[in-house]
């Protein structure tokens, strides 16, 4: 067995002796003995480091779905994006991963300022003046932008499409049981939200996503109209990768701005940790959840970075908190930065262009095959969504075969709750190309999906 | 430490220079404005950085320069229990047949994950003596809002609607927080003089509208809960549910289980007790587990060991999702990771030795920073600056700031609010004596700073990269961007 404790069985000997004490047990004499564990925890004995590699060994050679081996067509707010040497390299050095939050100042300039250069680069994707310091995830932002809308109306109906990503809107609904909000989603029609089929008097919130989560690029004017007319917050869920050459959440005139930052720097990592990315207005920064930096000076006069607005957080405000995030996802958020600083201004858009490029090629591509359909007519940005003549899970399986994960099935995401992709949800297939998919790679996708339907 | 100011990265940005590369992929270069209509195109460039690949490792490795981290020197923070974080842990998660899995790939394709998560799952039950766990929360915060969640869940089902959650008024404040988030109000109520919950004004607090009561144990202060029992089983009595705060899970690793206290619910951190890296402030997790009577609500989808393998299942009752996909998976490897090394010998040591280490230095640091309880503590002690502010005018805040140039990091101060200039030392179990021993001779030169010149502790950090900085006018002037107005 292994272990990183220090003590030798002297150094235990004389710290005892330092107490007044003969054994350990003696530290723990004072835990009722009714409750006290006598015969150890019922787990199994450590192992070494190696042995401990052998048992993970196993467990990795049992995830086929691994992007080193099998070409990854799934998006879904995850992405598999280049991520170079040189970022990884640099966001696992130790300083930052062993780190802890930055509440002094003095002696972690190092995170504070690469968080302030990350929150410049949210606020500029998302064209909103007020980031924060990172939360857990996409969809746990959309609920902080949820509760801020109330915040801000005193409203509780939360008018959400379902261009949301179904997960995302699964998680609102959990957290409003809490709450008390009432969520109302809206149907999409031909993948575009039917805003016309629903009442929004009385809104906090109007959400949308852009693209929305079938890849489709909606005109958010409606949408931002309804937010004005109501006096709701118009709060948009919005590609990042994307934002290097769509219009901004801002310039479509949210208020807030939430989204998935896993695709700059982190891995798929199945699922997290991921890196939930927020914006909003001057308006609402009073309500802004979680940690912000913010620049100063110190005692010399010397440029400095705090974290800041404090008041509104949970251990000064406590039960008035604007939300009970502590600890968020600072080295994901970090990790963007460096990401970001190593794709540069033209790096990303160079990226969001080749993911649109890719994703219409192999959509050409599948259209002429029989057995495919669109799901929408309408355009789409770097994602798709097929219904295929064979339930979509049964695809996968067949196209994993041949070496390729060839997207998401929507019944599966949506839990087959979701009308809004029409009739036969089990044969639909989201799909998605990014910049790490070769034409070969493509081509081969076209002619698995080809054999997978036929027969 | 790297004490020149770093310029930001856009002011070291210079007009076309990049870094990037990109694969060769023999796609067509259509023109995006032949993919997608104009009016979604933005006119403008939005603008990121642009520098040198050379300038971005420079830029950042200097930036890591500017920062305390825990392979650099201890964090005796209380209640953060910053132990060393094993880089076997970190190459677990390095290796791409786990970092390279998509999370909606279907569990066919998966199972290395799933066991994965029935195993971490399997093993948090043991070691906090519970049924069943979801390890979709993402921080310690997160968990007990689903904590709370699964309390409003559970008095549903049995047809009862109930208004409060009492906490100790030495909580953390994520604990009220959470509440309100819960839609229930707050109850406090207050320690007694041995720095734990006042049993009898919890009975006064309690009746059929408590929905239930959120502890941590060992408390705040780092004193174990002696009448545990005797609160759960008060709470009981009314209906209520117990919550377990388990960011002080360290001290009682294998010496006592939340589940055998009488809890029902219990968050684990497993940035705290399991080592996963802080991050800087995350990524976290912060897995719940619950009694037999809770399963049944727990958040989904959950891994379950199905028919010849592993696959997702959703609880009966389940109150849903509460992450985007499966949590933290990455944290979550590496904890379990961190388990496996230790087994449950290891893990009974682990406590063991943190108990040690706190006791030791309360005791060695009895002459200048009294205990505010005068007692065997856990694995953190809770010390007060009370005599030095009366004798000296040097604060808490002042000794915080002035370890930082003797190459610590501060305690925490000024939390939990019961104790008056408030220093929680929580040296954990991978502290050897030798840097115990340092501490304190670190903390006895201020001690005697105090004595000698008071001013340059209210002067203190000086040596660092920087000095105090202005909070005020950090707070008064929101410069949040390179792009705020200044």
């Amino acid at each position: 067995m292994a272990d990183y404790l220090p003590h030798t069985k002297d150094d235990v000997e004389a710290m005892l002796a330092f107490l007044g004490m003969d054994t350990l047990d003696d530290l723990f004499a004072h835990i009722p003995a009714a409750i006290r564990l006598t015969s150890g925890l019922n787990l199994a004995e450590g192992l070494s480091e190696p042995d401990v590699a052998a048992v993970f060994a196993g467990y990795s050679a049992a995830n086929k779905a691994k992007s080193t081996t099998m070409t990854c067509f799934a998006g879904g707010g995850a992405y598999d994006h280049e991520v170079p040497a040189v970022v990884k390299a640099l966001a696992n050095r130790s300083e930052f991963v062993t780190a802890y939050t930055p509440y002094q100042p003095e002696v972690a300039q190092g995170v504070l300022q690469a968080l302030f250069e990350y929150q410049t680069l949210v606020s500029r994707l998302s064209g909103l003046a007020i980031p924060n310091a990172s939360l857990y995830d996409a969809a746990t932002a959309l609920v902080e932008a949820l509760n801020m809308a109330h915040g801000a109306t005193g409203r509780s109906k939360m008018v959400i499409s379902s261009g949301i990503h179904p997960h995302w809107r699964q998680v609102a609904r959990t957290f409003a049981a809490g709450t008390g909000h009432e969520i109302v989603e809206v149907p999409l029609l031909d993948g575009v939200t039917d805003w016309s089929s629903v009442d929004v008097s009385n809104a906090a919130a109007v959400v949308a996503g852009y693209p929305n989560y079938l890849g489709v690029l909606e005109d958010l004017t409606t949408a931002k109209a309804l937010a004005v007319e109501h006096e709701a917050l118009f709060i948009v869920g919005a590609d990042p990768v994307a934002a290097g050459v769509l219009k901004t959440a801002g310039q479509w005139g949210a208020d807030v701005f939430v989204g998935e930052g896993q695709a700059f720097g982190t891995a798929l990592s199945f699922g997290g940790p991921y890196l939930g990315l927020f914006a909003c207005t001057e308006a609402q920064v009073r309500r802004l959840p979680g940690r912000i930096v913010g620049e100063t000076v110190d005692s010399s006069g010397r440029r400095a970075f705090v974290t800041t607005l404090r008041a509104r957080e949970q251990d000064i405000r406590r039960e008035k908190a604007t939300s009970n995030v502590c600890t968020n996802q600072t080295l994901m958020a970090v990790t963007a930065a460096i990401q970001l600083g190593w794709l540069g201004t033209y790096g990303l858009r160079e990226v969001a262009t080749r993911c649109a490029q890719g994703a219409h090629y192999l959509y050409e591509h599948l259209m002429r095959l029989d057995g495919v359909e669109a799901v929408s007519t309408q355009p789409f940005f770097r994602e798709f969504a097929l219904r295929l003549s064979k339930p979509a899970s049964e695809v996968i399986e067949l196209m994993a075969e041949r070496g390729v994960l060839a997207g998401l099935s929507v019944a599966e995401l949506s839990a087959g709750a979701d009308s809004s992709v029409g009739i036969d949800i089990e044969r639909v297939l989201l799909v998605t190309v990014t910049e790490r998919r070769t034409k070969a790679e493509i081509d081969h996708y076209v002619k698995s999906l080809q054999g997978a339907l036929q027969g | 430490m790297g004490h020149e100011t770093e310029p930001t990265l856009f002011e070291m940005s210079a007009p076309s220079r990049s870094a990037y590369q990109l694969r060769t992929t023999g796609l067509p270069d259509t023109a995006l404005g032949d993919l997608v209509p104009t009016a979604h195109l933005n006119d403008d460039v939005v603008p990121v950085a642009e520098v040198s690949e050379r300038d971005l490792v420079a830029h950042f490795t200097r930036l890591s320069h500017r920062q305390f981290s825990v392979d650099l020197g201890m964090y005796p923070l209380g209640s953060c229990t910053m132990k060393y974080n094993p880089k076997f842990c970190d190459a677990i998660a390095g290796d791409p047949g786990l970092n390279g899995v998509h999370p909606g790939a279907p569990a066919s394709l998966s199972q290395g994950w799933l066991e994965i998560m029935v195993t971490l799952e399997e093993k948090l039950c043991a070691i906090t003596g519970m049924s069943a766990a979801t390890l979709q929360p993402a921080a310690g915060a997160a968990g007990e809002l689903t904590g709370l969640l699964l309390m409003r869940a559970y008095h549903e089902s049995n047809g009862e609607v109930r208004r409060r959650v009492i906490i100790p008024d030495s909580a953390h404040g994520t604990n009220p927080a959470s509440v309100t988030l819960g839609g229930y109000v707050v109850t406090t109520v207050p320690s007694n003089e041995r720095g734990l919950v006042d049993l009898d004004a919890l009975k006064a607090a309690l009746g059929p509208d408590v929905a239930g009561i959120m502890l941590t144990n060992p408390n705040t202060v780092g004193l174990f809960e002696e009448e545990i029992s005797e609160i759960a089983a008060a709470v009981h009595d009314v209906g209520g549910l117990l919550y377990y705060d388990g960011a002080n899970l360290n001290a009682i690793l294998g010496a006592v289980r939340p589940g055998d206290m009488g809890f029902d619910i219990v968050h684990m951190n497993l940035h705290k007790t399991f080592a996963t890296p802080h991050g800087g402030g995350g990524p976290g997790a912060g897995p719940v587990a619950v009694a037999s009577r809770l399963v049944d609500f727990l958040p989904g989808p959950r891994a379950a060991r199905g028919d010849g393998g592993f696959e997702w299942v959703t609880p009966s009752r389940s109150i849903g999702r509460v992450h985007g996909w499966h949590g933290n998976s990455l944290v979550l490897a590496r904890a379990l990771a961190y388990i496996d090394v230790h087994g449950g010998d290891g893990l009974t040591r682990v406590a063991q030795h943190a108990v040690l280490n706190a006791n030791w230095l309360r005791h060695r640091l009895r002459e200048i920073l009294p205990a505010a309880y005068d007692r065997v503590c856990m694995h953190e002690c809770t010390l007060s600056a009370t005599g030095l502010k009366a004798k000296y005018g040097v604060r808490a805040l002042d000794v915080a700031k002035a370890l930082l140039e003797e190459g610590f990091h501060s305690p925490t101060v000024y939390f939990p609010l019961i104790v008056d200039e408030a220093l929680m030392f929580e040296p954990t179990e991978t502290e050897s004596v030798q840097t115990l021993e340092a501490l304190a001779q670190a903390l006895e030169r201020i001690a005697q700073r105090a004595l000698d010149d008071p001013d340059s502790l209210h002067r203190a950090p000086q040596s660092t990269p920087v000095s105090r900085v202005d909070e005020a006018r950090a707070a008064r002037q929101l410069i949040a961007t390179a792009d705020s107005a200044r």
